[in-house]
């Protein structure tokens, strides 16, 4: 009986954040007229996510990029041909590794600090001043973190797979006798223009959930330091969480018709 | 003028505020007095259309705050100005850029020549050194966020001011200091004004009237000199143990 008691409660709680968090967007959505005020903070917030996580997303992507092409080269018996190589590593690299992993690095990183921002703005009453001088808290804050996110998301994965593929490429070469021609090759022959797009479309959505979730758990946070904390948490689980849903419906929408 | 009408506030079961009604004239200011967690915080927030009441009406000059649309709840909110219990700054701006966002006429804000001339108006007004601008609210002491704080408040050239709490949590000297800003800044200003709070003292030097909220209701209003010679057992308990402060006796 408990047990029916917190999932009925479970389920209630998730419809009514579900509820908010579609009441949250549409009100964000009316800030969207006041260019002038959410453009210059928007630029600031681009400049942030970009250049702050740069480095790490094409670290990261590199590392992914040279183990896959390690693990194809411990896996190759001889009898597949060597330019198979480099469609695995490339197909590997944008369809999958590239979007999915700057996604959840920037949940990590993007999407903990605007939760921890915001939150910090709700507890000390930050938001409330900006209502109380009437002005909108969704065009001073809310707009500019998402549309920096839904432009600098996707752009930083378009890096992190050129680093991935670059970063394979060399490594592949290290463990298998392929010459840069075999993966230039075998990098081509499967290649199809909609990968790429279907690369740039996933970054999109992570981007999405990442700072509308982030934002919304933000703007929500109660009860001091700790409902801070509790906020920053539920942001970055339910988003990475979210990633990888999206990743199987988006997949599932864009490859498999 | 400022009129609430049975006011009813409550979160999950615990009622804040049980049909409270109060009342602020032009041109006064009225203190709103309570211990901590009575719900006086809440009360100034619904006259801001912060928060929503239960049930109640808040009129404020013949509207009903909870009914206005959007952007008639964001033109109204630029007729006042709020001064949050902690000054509420915004941590990532400047003095400067802070008192700026107080000013909500939007061909003002956009003007810079008018915008440096009100933010030193300001300033000036609150006694703070004109080099504060620059400063960021993490190198300001308490009182002086407290004051910039309301140098934000006022630099819209606000009709009403709502204090929340403006001296808690600074010494004596530096309530004093905010004491004597409220009632000078009225005095020259000519606003309205709500001081929420829970020191006696500054209640008595700043207000014209004085309300004690108690338990989510109003238990009295009136003069201060209605409030010494009040028998309300109330009023004398949240009193008492100022009645021996020669300043309050004085």
């Amino acid at each position: 009986m408990r047990l029916l008691v917190a999932l009925g409660r479970w389920v209630l709680d998730g419809l009514s954040h579900v509820g908010r968090l579609s009441y949250f967007i549409l009100d964000a959505a009316r800030g969207l007229s006041e260019v002038r005020i959410w453009w210059p903070r928007m630029m600031i917030e681009a400049w942030n996510i970009g250049a702050g996580s740069l480095f790490i997303v094409m670290l990261i992507s590199a590392f992914a990029g040279a183990v896959t092409a390690l693990q194809t080269g411990y896996q190759f018996t001889g009898s597949i041909p060597y330019y198979v190589v480099g469609t695995l590593v490339v197909s590997s690299i944008i369809l999958e590794l590239g979007p999915v992993l700057t996604a959840l690095i920037l949940a990590g990183r993007i999407g903990a600090r605007y939760a921890a921002e915001l939150g910090t703005m709700r507890v000390t009453e930050q938001i409330d001043a900006l209502e109380s001088l009437g002005r909108s808290p969704a065009s001073h804050l809310v707009i500019p973190r998402v549309l920096a996110g839904l432009v600098m998301i996707p752009a930083l994965t378009v890096l992190a797979n050129l680093s991935g593929v670059l970063s394979g490429w060399i490594s592949v070469k290290a463990v298998l006798p392929v010459t840069d021609a075999d993966f230039i090759y075998g990098a081509q022959y499967y290649w199809r223009p909609w990968d790429a797009y279907y690369s740039i479309i996933k970054a999109f959505f992570f981007a999405g959930s990442i700072t509308v979730i982030a934002c919304y758990m933000g703007f929500n946070t109660q009860q001091g330091a700790e409902g801070v904390g509790r906020s920053t948490t539920t942001a970055v689980v339910t988003s990475s969480i979210l990633i990888l849903v999206l990743d199987t419906v988006l997949t599932r929408l864009l490859l498999n018709q | 003028m400022i009129e609430l009408h049975a006011l009813h506030k409550a979160f999950g079961k615990q009622v804040v505020l049980d049909r409270v009604d109060f009342e602020v004239r032009e041109g006064e200011t009225v203190a709103l007095l309570g211990p901590s967690g009575t719900g006086k915080s809440v009360l100034l927030k619904h006259i801001i259309g912060l928060i929503k009441p239960d049930s109640g009406t808040v009129i404020v000059d013949g509207k009903d705050v909870s009914k206005l649309k959007r952007r008639e709840l964001s033109k109204f909110r630029s007729h006042i100005g709020y001064v949050f219990q902690n000054g509420a700054l915004f941590d990532s701006m400047n003095v400067f850029e802070n008192v700026r966002l107080g000013i909500t006429d939007q061909e003002k804000y956009s003007d810079m020549d008018y915008c440096r001339q009100r933010i030193a108006e300001c300033i000036r007004l609150v006694n703070l050194t004109p080099e504060t601008i620059e400063k960021y609210p993490a190198q300001l002491s308490g009182g002086m966020r407290k004051r910039v704080g309301i140098a934000r408040a006022i630099a819209g050239d606000p009709k009403y001011l709502l204090y929340d709490e403006p001296t808690s949590g600074l010494d004596p000297v530096n309530a004093d200091i905010i004491d004597g800003l409220v009632q000078r800044l009225d005095h020259e200003l000519g606003v309205t004004s709500v001081v929420v709070t829970h020191d006696v003292r500054g209640a008595f030097r700043v207000a014209d009237r004085l309300a004690l909220l108690s338990e989510g209701r109003i238990v009295m209003q009136g003069t201060p000199k209605e409030f010494l010679d009040s028998t309300n057992p109330k009023v004398k308990e949240f009193l008492e143990r100022d009645f021996d402060n020669p300043t309050l006796a004085a």
